[in-house]
């Protein structure tokens, strides 16, 4: 790893100044950024440490779902009685991210602004019709924020400062794990709510996460998911599975999903 | 360069460290406990698991600097200060939980958080739990058993019956 300068501020406004310095870059849980520094992919000259800020904790219900902080680890999620409350398959999620150690570390901010392509949370994001605030102010509509495999609408030196979920009716995340990275292979999220379904999938494409119309358009109609061709022009091709292996999977994990909605 | 302060296993502890040091360079190359180990480096294996203030953790994908001020413990600080072992490390060694033992560090310490936030695991949250401690020696059969009779004992109960184990 090379060297970097590190710095810990204790509140929102310190960080954001640090972070409009030259070649900072915001560290959070760490559980992709440290490893990424160790193989040398990625040289940073500042490391501001984002997790002790208190503008980033805490879990709240708000009208109609859960605002979750950027700060919020995993275990917080898998564990918050208003999470699973407001949406159970939220925490469910959050329960099957990475491994134990992973997830006492890794949070929600660090997560989506990070926006790995087979990462777990993007696709909750999207299909729950989350709203990313920032720490300049902004509140961003998932489908604006999430803009290809690593891209996200965040600008330079912004934070993720909380993520708000809207409460499904119903839902469910379907995760098929990459056995040894422990990511989604492919990870569908299916979630009802009144005006319809979303149906978000990630670990698939080669431009990150998406929802898919014609499996929301079925399942809004009743309809037999069998018989919505998955296309598998886009997906992913690696050693790990073909884009036809993919597309299957994704209507089969949704249909998984439908049936296990609570 | 800067300095760290940290507990470790009850003692406190500082040094100089740069802003790359990893948690587990400060433990082994600063302090001496080479009880913690590095296996993989890529955070895949769990061989480096401590705890950082109560929360397992894989010390080689977090900062020396980022455990500024937190109560560390390592496997060092698992046994009584006389070299009574711990009702977990008791376990692992009637139940043979272990063969070539590179990878015991980080079970015994991730099977003690496990154990903290649910004192009474099936054999499947067992399994599930060690997600992220690899061990290649045992097929994990004597861990999971370990584990479980621990979690039993540190109940006040007997330790379960195996034989549905023995039979697979």
């Amino acid at each position: 790893m090379y060297n970097f300068e590190y710095a810990k501020p204790d509140n929102l406004e310190t960080a954001k100044s640090l972070m409009a310095r030259e070649g900072a870059q915001a560290l959070a849980g760490g559980q992709s950024l440290t490893p990424t520094m160790k193989q040398r992919l990625a040289q940073p000259e500042l490391l501001v440490d984002i997790t002790g800020l208190p503008e980033l904790k805490g879990v709240a219900r708000v009208d109609g779902g859960v605002r979750i902080g950027g700060g919020v680890r995993h275990v917080e999620v898998e564990r918050s009685a208003e999470v699973q409350a407001a949406a159970p398959a939220l925490a469910q999620l959050a329960g099957k991210i990475g491994d134990p150690q992973v997830r006492n570390r890794g949070t929600l901010g660090g997560s989506i602004a990070n926006n790995d392509p087979s990462a777990c949370y993007p696709a909750a994001v999207l299909a729950l019709d989350g709203v990313v605030s920032t720490s300049n102010g902004r509140d961003i509509a998932a489908a604006d924020f999430f803009q290809g495999l690593y891209e996200t609408a965040l600008e330079e030196g912004e934070l993720v400062t909380a993520v708000t979920f809207k409460a499904p009716m119903r839902a469910a995340w379907m995760k098929f794990p990459q056995p040894a990275s422990r990511f989604s292979l492919v990870g569908v999220f299916v979630a009802q709510f009144a005006d319809g379904h979303r149906v978000a999938v990630t670990g698939a494409s080669e431009s990150g996460v998406f929802r898919h119309g014609d499996l929301e358009a079925a399942l809004n109609t009743g309809g037999d998911l069998d018989s919505v061709a998955v296309s598998p022009s886009g997906l992913i091709a690696d050693l790990h599975g073909t884009p036809e292996y993919r597309a299957n999977l994704i209507r089969v994990q949704a249909k998984r999903g439908a049936a296990a909605m609570v | 360069m800067p300095q760290v302060s940290m507990t470790v296993n009850g003692k406190r502890m500082a040094g100089e460290v740069e802003g790359r040091t990893l948690l587990v360079e400060f433990l082994r190359e600063n302090l001496r406990l080479t009880g913690t180990h590095v296996g993989c480096d890529t955070s895949q294996c769990g061989a480096c698991v401590v705890h950082v203030n109560g929360d397992s953790v894989k010390s080689c994908s977090i900062l020396a600097l980022a455990a500024d001020g937190a109560e560390v413990t390592t496997i060092e600080g698992m046994a009584a200060a006389d070299g009574a072992l711990s009702q977990l490390q008791e376990a692992f060694r009637d139940y043979h939980g272990l063969q070539c033992g590179f990878c015991t560090p980080g079970m015994i310490m991730s099977a003690a958080d496990l154990i903290k936030s649910n004192p009474n695991p099936t054999e499947t949250e067992v399994r599930e739990w060690l997600e992220g401690n690899i061990c290649r020696c045992t097929g994990y059969q004597n861990i999971v058993k370990a584990i479980l009779a621990a979690a039993a004992r540190m109940r006040g109960e007997a330790d379960p019956d195996f034989a549905a184990f023995a039979a697979e």
